[in-house]
């Protein structure tokens, strides 16, 4: 097994493991929507129409939820020093455990938001649509939020901070996901320039997220 | 193969902790950092691992895999474990062999070789301190890496353990390896070299 796979699979293992917390962000995705229609009233029609949006934001919140601990933990008990030593380099180790979180704590929301669309009066083809677009979007949600995770590392309560510094980072994303659900859903717009702007910033945040945690920890460590 | 270090400086949060610091180790030797509390040994092992940013002065390994850094050659045994208590004993050392590069056979041995093939599938969570910085060591038997940088190995571990573990440094010395570690009182080792910081 390469170290890279290492890596993915026993993160993933800790993640399923008691304290791991790969079901905490699909439940909190899950009482987040659940309280929408608490909150605004049980008018189909307009639950129908902001429901991608819903969707979208509890994704969103429900993503960064266990952010905070991604490297804190390793940083705590000494792996982040071993994991810096070993023959992958620092990028390739963060795009690691950046792919795992995703694989953990994304997918997961991506897979149930078609169920949780049920409780917002959205249309199963709507439903089928913000899944794809969840899919394409949470990619670039997990590797911007990895440089925020990067920075606070070394900070007591980094979660809060964490969600500071990366919730304005991801407001393209949930404009160009959201844009794109609706565009399908509702027109008049086209689908597809918005949902390839998505795809792109998933693209390039997938590049750019990894070299700038890497950089984030070997500058907080020193 | 040789290890050197050559005027060495090292500042920690804006206070010179050490300067003009040297030494030169060859295959086979080890050398053992002393001095009191903050004196920087900690900080002079980090730095070798590649851990702490050289403030003045170089650090070289000639004679080595060409290719590779001292980063890359060097296992680092500091104050933590670098155990997750989830996983097992097995999946613990098995993930940073695989991740270091070593082979699974080569765990096997080193859970034996540092007592704790019994306990393979509990979960690290349950071990005691000595028991889990048995763990760690067993990483520095199960992949191959020419230096060993010890941060006090020795504490937490019982009088059995220590006998062990100087065993593996002595085989470690015996293969050409080098060893540099922090340590307060005797380490088993039969007359290393001394390298004392600050006053």
């Amino acid at each position: 097994m390469s170290a890279f796979t290492a890596l993915v699979a026993r993160d993933m293992r800790l993640a399923v493991r008691v304290g791991g917390g790969a079901l905490m962000g699909a439940l909190f995705f899950l009482i987040v929507v659940v309280m929408m229609p608490f909150a605004i009233g049980p008018d189909l029609n307009l639950l129908a129409r902001i429901g991608p949006a819903i969707l979208w934001l509890g994704a969103l919140l429900a993503s960064l939820l266990a952010l905070d601990r991604l490297f804190a933990t390793d940083y705590e008990d000494g792996s982040l020093d071993l994991l810096m030593m070993g023959p992958l380099p620092l990028e390739a180790a963060v795009a690691a455990k950046a792919i795992a979180h995703w694989l953990t704590t994304c997918l997961p929301l991506v897979i149930i938001s078609p169920v949780l669309g049920l409780m917002l009066n959205v249309e199963l083809r709507a439903m089928g649509i913000v899944a794809l677009t969840l899919l394409a979007g949470t990619p670039a949600l997990t590797f911007i939020g990895l440089i925020g995770a990067a920075l606070s590392v070394a900070l007591r309560r980094g979660g809060l901070l964490l969600a500071v510094l990366v919730l304005p980072l991801t407001i393209p994303v949930l404009i160009f996901g959201v844009a794109a659900a609706n565009a399908a859903i509702v027109g008049p717009a086209p689908f597809g320039p918005p949902f390839t702007i998505l795809c792109a910033l998933s693209l390039a945040s997938l590049v750019l997220g990894p070299v700038a945690a890497a950089a984030a920890l070997r500058h907080g460590l020193e | 193969m040789q290890l050197s270090a050559d005027n060495l400086t090292c500042v920690r949060g804006g206070r010179t902790v050490f300067a003009g610091l040297g030494f030169a180790l060859t295959g086979g030797e080890a050398l053992v950092v002393t001095g009191r509390n903050g004196a920087g040994k900690s900080s002079l092992l980090r730095m070798l691992a590649g851990l702490v940013r050289i403030a003045g002065g170089r650090i070289a390994l000639e004679g080595g895999e060409a290719e590779a850094t001292l980063t890359e050659q060097a296992h680092y045994l500091g104050h933590h474990d670098a155990l997750k208590p989830s996983l097992s004993v097995r999946e613990n050392l098995d993930f940073w062999t695989a991740f270091l590069g070593g082979t699974g056979q080569n765990a096997e041995s080193a859970l034996d070789a540092v007592g704790l093939a019994p306990l393979a599938g509990l979960p690290a969570g349950y071990l005691s301190a000595g028991q889990r910085r048995r763990l760690s060591i067993a990483r520095l038997v199960a992949v191959k890496r020419p230096v060993w940088l010890l941060d006090e190995p020795t504490s937490a571990l019982d009088t059995p353990s220590q006998a062990r573990l100087a065993a593996l440094m002595r085989g470690h010395l015996a293969g050409g390896g080098m060893i540099v570690t922090a340590a307060h009182g005797p380490i088993g080792l039969d007359a290393p070299r001394e390298l004392r910081l600050g006053p």
